[in-house]
């Protein structure tokens, strides 16, 4: 076995019994990016070699003389490009900021330095988090692992192929509507979104600030709660982070779920669904039942409001939040202007790309005066029955189960010109966003060759106790192991 | 000739007394060079989240809508105003759209013997934009340079309801405005530093009409005056173009302080739609009761109620108590002396004129001034029991504001003690009608004038110390003899 092909726990307990150094796990996967990196471009910006090399060789050295900062130091791990690190580019996969290097480190970017992982480099996107194929970043779409002609989701496309494509141990997404979860069902790996407030989004480059939430990526589910540990804590920079009590995740590993009681929704199960995704959810239900867990159908009757209203409030916080990108202070800014206005339009207008001027468009718009009511104060009262619906159901079930994306990846190009059916990929995951619940999608099998996604919904700050579920689970649904095989195809056919 | 009414409703702008900005650790200071005081989070950068409020500027803005008579919001909440300028660096401002802090308050003002309340319509926190620095004028400069120290410092917006009648009332409720917002300590409101700003939307109706005309906006008013002066211009612009029988045109205007009038400025956008929406990084916070009601009783007494009670308990002249509570220090200076000496009307007098006219001629402020009330006290004491004269006072007075010095210190230094004693007033002014008979004879010969030139004779002898009434009834007695 490859050391790339190690989980995050299997290379961290490697480290730990002195039987490899950081420097080889680097070296490692450094090797396997110079392999098959050409043909996923998972990343938008690679450190250089050296400097990786240096970090890596600081660590070894602290840990020879038993220091080390936490479980998983001297681990290579990549981080979503839009996730401040201090001097290095951070980009959002847009022409807008292309050079632009922050001042500062966010806080996951501090957490993880501290903890000692070492940053391989930053992944590919859909230009700001904006998208469900990472075919929306301004620089290359990134292809999936088990198909290169198809897409690894979105918008954390760039986190999730390089985690399957073992690039790197593990990388941090961040999921605004289902941005981690449904590019790691449609790549084969483990994605969470967790309780929106259980990590701090400072540094977080913001699509919508009330709903975006930073998750891992990870291989399984042990490296998920490790990951998690490492980044969950209260942060005074950001005012929506919750102060609560540290947790160890991983304590809840192994622990039994016989008696736990999940709900299955019927609305998540309706027209739309293909039926390889509903048979592989089905059979891990059945799994579900025999390891003594009770599951009953429900209804979420507010379900069908999700979409519609996800995309009028995450565009309505975008048009906000992306106004800062105007050419003045930092960025891109458009040649030849004449005075103010014209810098802002002709930088806008030449700095992002259509689906994020889509968006600002209309979220312009449904916060336009004669609208507001009709459009954004709709979807905030629509957004509280979904949350509602989600109270109902965590009265007397411990946990939801639902798929996590309607189809497997979907071939490069095919939906690029119906925003419409691309947005319907986010059917089943912007709802935990809405309702601020955390959600992870676990792979559950596959389906013509290609990986597919089960979620597991869980009450606010439950993230102990669903992960110690889909640990029993992901031994029982025998997807650990398999690896994708990565073809040179995506480049000799590539469309875009 | 047509008569008209005068509507006004002004928007009054108060940067806080807090440390630090409303949403990061950066310094509030004033003067500092450009961009030195600022971070990530005030500048705008990607990735910048909201921190936790600053608790100081939230009391502080409850604390002046409650000083303003206002009613509290039950819930503290934040919205984002959206608009493009180069000196907002998100794009948008934090402010209080939907919920203000306060609502439906009133300021009292003194007009012509009456009593007038302004209603203010509402009280709302929200973050200070950065500054364009240009080269000369915004028009003939070859670039605007943008400085964020400011950016982000918090700002309390104060409106009334447009119930003000004339650029004197408004300069009324201005200086009063000013006054209580001094009192509670949450501004030191100085126009020309720019903390505190105030527009005013000015229009002009038939009198008697219910129907509000044309408005415009005015801006860039620096100082009590200029607002005066400003509203009455351009009041009498918009009379000038009602009685030709033309339309006021609703726009922004500018005032020109050098050359004395009002110029249209080009708007920023036709017509602005802010797009106001809750911000969705800030969550709602209700303000726990007992902290509301600490700081309701955080509020001293405030002028108009210390105006009342100078008037009715001290017996003072309206004029008297409204410039003793015109500022709150010297309204505590003024109580602080009658705890040691009470006779209300000497010590406004004191204060009123010697006091006022050394602060005013070293341009010093109360707070800096070196006077402890007690050492003004113990002053008028020791002229009451006749250890000094009145005029000798005025001297020790001012040698006590400019060292800081206790009057009997003063007194004992240099032995001004006065000369009570009638023996030895008698000989000195045995000496001084020895020594000036021509004057003893004026004196009876009818010309009361001389009595005036041996008394200050005597002074001069005693340099200033001898006691006048003693030495006014001894010279008398001798010179009648």
């Amino acid at each position: 076995m490859n050391l790339y092909e190690k989980t995050a726990y299997d290379a961290a307990m490697a480290l730990e019994k002195k039987e490899v150094t950081s420097v080889e796990l680097v070296e490692s996967v450094l090797g396997r990016i110079s392999e098959v990196e050409k043909n996923v471009k998972g990343f938008i910006h690679l450190i250089e070699r050296e400097t990786i090399l240096e970090e890596a060789r600081e660590i070894d050295r602290l840990r020879a003389k038993g220091q080390r900062s936490s479980i998983l130091a001297g681990v290579p791990m990549a981080l979503k490009d839009n996730m401040c690190t201090m001097g290095i580019p951070t980009t959002c996969a847009s022409r807008i900021l292309e050079d632009y290097r922050p001042p500062y480190n966010a806080h996951v970017t501090e957490k993880l330095q501290q903890a000692g992982t070492v940053l391989i480099g930053k992944a590919n996107m859909d230009e700001f988090a904006m998208g469900s194929s990472t075919e929306n970043s301004a620089f290359y779409p990134t292809h999936n692992p088990w198909d290169t002609n198809r897409v690894p989701g979105g918008s954390s496309g760039g986190s999730a192929a390089l985690v399957a494509a073992d690039e790197v141990f593990f990388s941090l997404g961040s999921d605004t509507g289902g941005s981690v979860r449904q590019p790691a069902s449609l790549c084969g790996v483990v994605g969470l979104k967790p309780t929106y407030g259980l990590v701090s989004r400072y540094g977080l480059i913001a699509f919508a600030s009330s709903l975006d939430q930073i998750g891992p990526l990870t291989k399984d589910v042990r490296d998920c709660a490790m990951v998690l540990e490492i980044i969950a804590g209260n942060d005074s920079r950001d005012s929506t982070s919750v102060p609560r009590e540290k947790e160890s995740y991983s304590s809840y590993l192994g622990r039994d779920i016989k008696g736990f009681k999940v709900a299955m929704p019927k609305e998540y199960f309706q027209e739309g669904i293909e039926e390889a995704v509903r048979e592989s959810v089905m059979n891990a239900v059945v799994l579900c039942i025999k390891l003594g867990v009770e599951v009953e159908e429900v209804s979420m009757p507010h379900t069908s409001y999700a979409l519609p209203c996800y995309y009028l409030v995450g565009t309505a916080e975008a048009s906000s939040n992306l106004a800062r990108y105007d050419g003045v202070q930092y960025g891109f800014r458009a040649p030849d202007q004449d005075n103010l206005i014209e810098l802002y339009l002709k930088t806008r207008s030449q700095g992002f790309g259509s689906e994020v001027k889509r968006r600002i468009m209309l979220g312009t718009y449904a916060l336009s005066s004669g609208y507001y009511d009709a459009y954004y104060l709709n979807s905030l009262k629509a957004r509280t029955l979904i949350r509602q619906d989600f109270e109902n159901v965590f009265q007397n079930y411990d946990l939801i189960i639902t798929p996590t994306s309607p189809s497997p990846a979907f071939v490069r190009g095919e939906r690029l010109d119906d925003p419409l059916t691309m947005y319907l990929s986010d059917i089943y995951t912007t709802t935990a966003n809405l309702a601020g619940v955390p959600a992870i999608s676990i792979p559950c099998g596959l389906a013509d060759g290609l990986p597919v996604g089960l979620q597991i919904i869980g009450r606010p700050f439950d993230e102990g106790r669903m992960l110690q579920f889909c640990f029993a689970l992901e031994k029982m649904l025998g997807f650990k192991g398999l690896k994708p095989k990565i073809s040179a195809d995506g480049v000799l056919k590539d469309v875009s | 000739m047509q008569e008209f009414e005068t509507v006004i409703g002004l928007e009054v702008h108060v940067e806080l007394l807090t440390k630090t900005k409303m949403f990061c650790g950066c310094s509030t200071a004033f003067g500092a060079s450009p961009n030195t005081q600022v971070c990530p989070l005030c500048l705008g950068l990607p990735g910048g989240t909201v921190p936790e409020l600053n608790r100081k500027a939230i009391e502080y803005t409850i604390k002046a809508a409650m000083a303003l008579n206002c009613s509290i919001t039950e819930e503290i909440t934040f919205d984002r105003k959206n608009y493009f300028y180069a000196d907002l660096p998100k794009g948008y401002q934090i402010s209080q759209f939907f919920y203000p802090m306060g609502t439906g308050g009133y300021v009292e003002i003194h007009l012509n013997g009456s009593t007038k309340k302004i209603g203010i319509r509402q009280i709302h926190l929200e973050e200070d934009t950065g500054k364009l620095l240009h080269l000369g004028n915004i028009i003939s400069s070859p670039y605007s340079r943008v400085d964020f120290n400011r950016a982000g410092v918090p700002l309390v917006e104060i409106v009334t309801d447009p119930e003000v009648r004339s650029a004197e009332e408004a300069r009324l409720f201005l200086q009063k405005l000013r006054s209580i917002l001094r009192y509670i300590e949450i501004s030191d409101c100085k126009m020309e530093e720019g903390s505190m700003r105030c527009d005013a939307n000015i229009s002009l109706m038939p009198l008697g009409s219910k129907e509000f005309g044309n408005k415009t906006e005015l801006k860039n008013m620096n100082s009590f005056r200029s607002v005066y002066k400003g509203i009455e211009y351009e009041v009498e612009r918009q009379r000038n173009i009602l009685l030709e029988g033309a339309e006021v045109t609703p726009q922004t205007r500018h005032w020109d302080e050098s050359k004395g009038l009002t110029k249209a400025m080009r708007s920023k956008f036709v017509s602005a739609d802010y797009r106001c929406f809750p911000d969705p990084a800030i969550p709602p916070f209700d303000p726990p009761q007992e902290w509301l009601e600490e700081i309701r009783e955080s509020i001293p007494e405030l002028p108009d109620s210390r105006f009342t009670r100078f008037v009715r308990e001290y017996e003072l002249p309206p004029y008297d108590a409204e410039v003793l509570t015109g500022s709150r220090e010297m309204a505590d200076f003024f109580d602080a002396v009658l705890t040691l000496y009470n006779e209300p009307k000497n010590v406004s007098n004191w204060i009123m004129s010697e006091f006022l006219r050394l602060l005013n001629s070293t341009n010093t402020e109360i707070s800096e001034c070196r006077i402890k009330p007690e050492d003004l006290g113990e002053l008028l004491n020791l002229m009451d029991k006749e250890v000094i004269s009145g005029k000798i006072a005025k001297g020790v007075f001012e040698e006590m504001f400019a060292s800081g010095e206790k009057p009997e210190d003063i007194i004992k230094k240099k032995g001004l003690v006065q000369i009570s004693d009638e023996n030895t007033l008698s000989k000195i002014i045995d000496s001084v009608l020895e020594g000036n008979p021509s004057s003893v004879e004026d004196f009876h010969s009818g010309k009361n004038k001389a009595m005036g030139f041996l008394v200050g004779q005597v002074m001069k002898e005693t340099k200033g110390k001898a006691n006048p009434q003693l030495v006014n009834k001894l010279l008398k007695e001798k010179i009648e003899k």
